[in-house]
């Protein structure tokens, strides 16, 4: 298991706004950025096992960027992800997956999804029967398998 | 001091809780040592907000990742399919897909039939029988009838075909190949103290319905009303031996972690295709300085997975995705050996239904298909619930270069040796996983998918665990003889995966647990010279 860490100033809002420039906020869909404070409450507070993997990555991405992400302009912004993201590793693809997981739990985000936010149990969902006399033609064939 | 026991089964697997059950109706003293605990079903991942997010933690299906208090690391860097597998009364049938075919008769034929490996020394008539007793004690349900398989009559009716098994069924149709619904051991209808399957969907890692048989929900209670002793978070170091060369019982660590030392008449390893070959060289002593039950040099060796070529893309039309079990249809048309194809033996596919939206945006994040920035929310909502995909689960050849070891460093945290994975896909393997990949890609376009997606292997696709203790009549090329002991310790079984002479081209646990039965069943038969 990797160790727990926790994220300083600097990097929480590193995070912050590397994760509205991986979602960005849209009015077309009625959803908020990954940069939400929402969102960025449950990232910090579920980081858990992840926590050194994501400071790696953070510390990577201001060594990108030279400079507090908050700091620079949108163009910048978006040219520091493109280095960051293609830089790519297991640190970036856990802060990324991180970001994702907690994005697309958020009550408004599933429900712009058409999804109901809960857990799959005790509810559970229902399966379509399916169309079965698809299965015909397979009756139909004879035996395939190799007698031994 | 424990009071020494008749019958001491190392792990609460699909195995184990098997040959524990069947074992019990001679009324012995049989304890069984397992080194996890119960599971919780109200702690599974379907019970939280959480679900997904904890696929990628305490419930991954990587030991390493998962690192919970009852796994020990596995060194499998130098492996291209990394292990996966759960410890815990269950074991891996807690965290699996419910997909149960079968091997086929010409499984245990390879050498005869195609040149290749070696022939079983028993056949699919011999294990006939206990593939129908674990049908009914595991609950199997599925559909009588299929051309491709031997005849067999699972006990509940299938699961749906829903909407992604009614779109892959025209596919398949439509390049006129065989398909057909999958056996799982999803319950369709209340069965044996188990409700019916409700769709949760997310029941690979842990069925909070009880819907999905794990071996303690299943064989354990039967075989705990009938005496069976389980003893939970025990961890086995070592199988110890008496002067002449026989087991006398095994060290182990309790949940308090202090040394104990158990003594058993006859001593069981059902621990699987990794634990198994750990143990048995963790029991390296003067007498077996190789380790015990290796004077055949082959504890570990023949190392087979069942390499995944896992193929999906993106269909207009919704699929079920994360909102039924994801095991749906078998096809077996390129199972059997077609040497036209390049290579010998062959490979089932396994069809799945889709999943969540957070695995979703996880893979296709990670294969470039979903973007960062403004186009992000509108190419999500066209990926998710929209994919389709199958895998082929390609027969693994057993080579002696593929093994388990013992790692010089690693320990698990009660300081017990680790195991060493090295492993590589061989020749034949590869060219099927090829073929695979390739007829996938043909199903997908029937099926008029785009964006197609290949991960071929499954990187964390370890989930067949099997042949580091061959059975075989020969101890010179076998570990076990015949029914399942070992050629150099007469009062020592396996029973777990490990027995495998050759992989089949099928997920295994059915196979394992008829195995099982099968060896206990021998057991009982020859009880008054079980040591001849």
């Amino acid at each position: 298991m990797t160790e727990e860490r926790a994220l300083t100033p600097a990097q929480a809002d590193d995070l912050r706004v590397i994760a509205g420039v991986i979602i960005p906020a849209s009015e077309e869909f009625d959803v908020p950025g990954a940069d939400d404070p929402t969102i960025q409450a449950d990232i910090v507070a579920t980081l858990g096992r992840d926590a050194a993997f994501v400071a790696d990555a953070l510390d990577m991405l201001a060594r990108i960027a030279g400079a507090p992400l908050a700091g620079l302009d949108p163009p910048q912004r978006e040219t520091v992800a493109v280095e960051f993201r293609a830089n790519g590793g297991a640190t970036v693809a856990t802060l990324t997956r991180v970001v994702l997981q907690c994005y697309y739990r958020d009550d408004r985000v599933v429900r712009s999804l058409g999804l109901e936010p809960r857990p799959p149990y005790p509810k559970g969902h229902v399966l379509e029967d399916g169309d079965w006399l698809l299965l015909d033609p397979v009756r139909a064939r004879p035996r395939f398998w190799r007698r031994a | 001091m424990n009071d020494p026991v008749d019958v001491l089964i190392i792990g609460a697997g699909a195995s184990g809780a098997a040959v524990a059950w069947s074992l019990a109706e001679t009324k012995m003293h049989i304890l069984c040592l397992e080194q996890g605990g119960w599971m919780n079903p109200a702690m599974y991942p379907s019970t939280g907000r959480d679900w997904e997010a904890r696929f990628f933690g305490d419930f991954s299906p990587s030991p390493n990742i998962r690192a919970r208090p009852e796994d020990y690391p596995i060194n499998d860097d130098n492996s291209p399919i990394k292990i996966v597998n759960f410890n815990g009364v269950g074991g891996g049938t807690v965290m699996y897909t419910a997909h149960f075919p079968r091997l086929h008769p010409s499984d245990f034929r390879v050498r005869s039939l195609d040149g290749v490996a070696d022939d079983w020394p028993i056949d699919y008539d011999t294990l006939a029988p206990f593939f129908e007793e674990n049908d009914r004690m595991m609950g199997v349900s599925g559909l009588a009838g299929d051309p491709g398989v031997p005849p067999r009559n699972p006990p509940m009716p299938p699961l749906p075909l829903g909407r992604s098994g009614t779109l892959l069924g025209k596919a398949m149709n439509r390049l006129g190949w065989h398909w057909w619904p999958s056996d799982t051991t999803v319950a369709t209808v209340d069965y044996e103290g188990r409700a019916r399957c409700i769709n949760l969907g997310h029941c690979t890692p842990g069925c909070a319905q009880g819907a999905k048989a794990s071996t303690d929900i299943t064989y354990w209670p039967a075989a705990q009303r009938a005496g069976v002793e389980l003893r939970t978070h025990c961890r086995v170091r070592e199988i110890s031996t008496d002067e002449h060369g026989m087991a006398a019982g095994v060290v182990y660590y309790g949940a308090d972690g202090v040394e104990q030392f158990q003594a058993a008449h006859v001593v069981v390893l059902a621990c699987n295709g990794v634990g198994t070959p750990r143990l048995l060289l963790n029991s390296a002593s003067g007498r077996f300085p190789n380790g015990l039950a290796n004077s055949s040099g082959l504890v570990g060796k023949n190392l087979m997975f069942h390499p995944y070529a896992q193929v999906y893309g993106y269909v207009a039309e919704p699929t079920d995705s994360n909102r039924a079990p994801p095991t749906c249809l078998w096809s077996k048309e390129f199972y059997e050996t077609d040497t036209s194809r390049g290579f010998v033996r062959g490979y089932t596919f396994q069809f799945g239904r889709g999943v969540g939206p957070i695995m979703e945006a996880v893979m296709s994040e990670a294969k470039g298909l979903l973007p960062w920035g403004a186009g992000h929310h509108a190419e999500f909502r066209r990926l998710n619930g929209h994919r389709l995909g199958l895998s082929a689960i390609c027969e693994d050849l057993p080579e002696e270069h593929n093994r388990v070891t013992l790692d010089p460093m690693l320990k698990d945290s009660d300081g017990i040796p680790a195991p060493r994975i090295d492993y590589r896909i061989g020749e034949n393997t590869a060219r099927m996983m090829e073929h695979g990949v390739a007829r996938a890609k043909e199903v997908l376009g029937a099926a008029e998918a785009t964006d197609i997606c290949v991960n071929s292997p499954i990187l964390y696709g370890g989930w067949h665990l099997l042949g580091t203790a061959r059975m075989g009549a020969d101890p010179d090329r076998s570990v076990v003889n015949e029914w399942g002991r070992a050629h150099d310790v007469k009062n020592l079984f396996i029973v777990d995966g490990s027995l495998f002479v050759t992989s089949g081209g099928v997920n295994p646990t059915s196979t394992i647990q008829a195995l099982a039965l099968y060896i206990a069943d021998q057991m009982k038969q020859r009880l008054a010279n079980l040591f001849d």
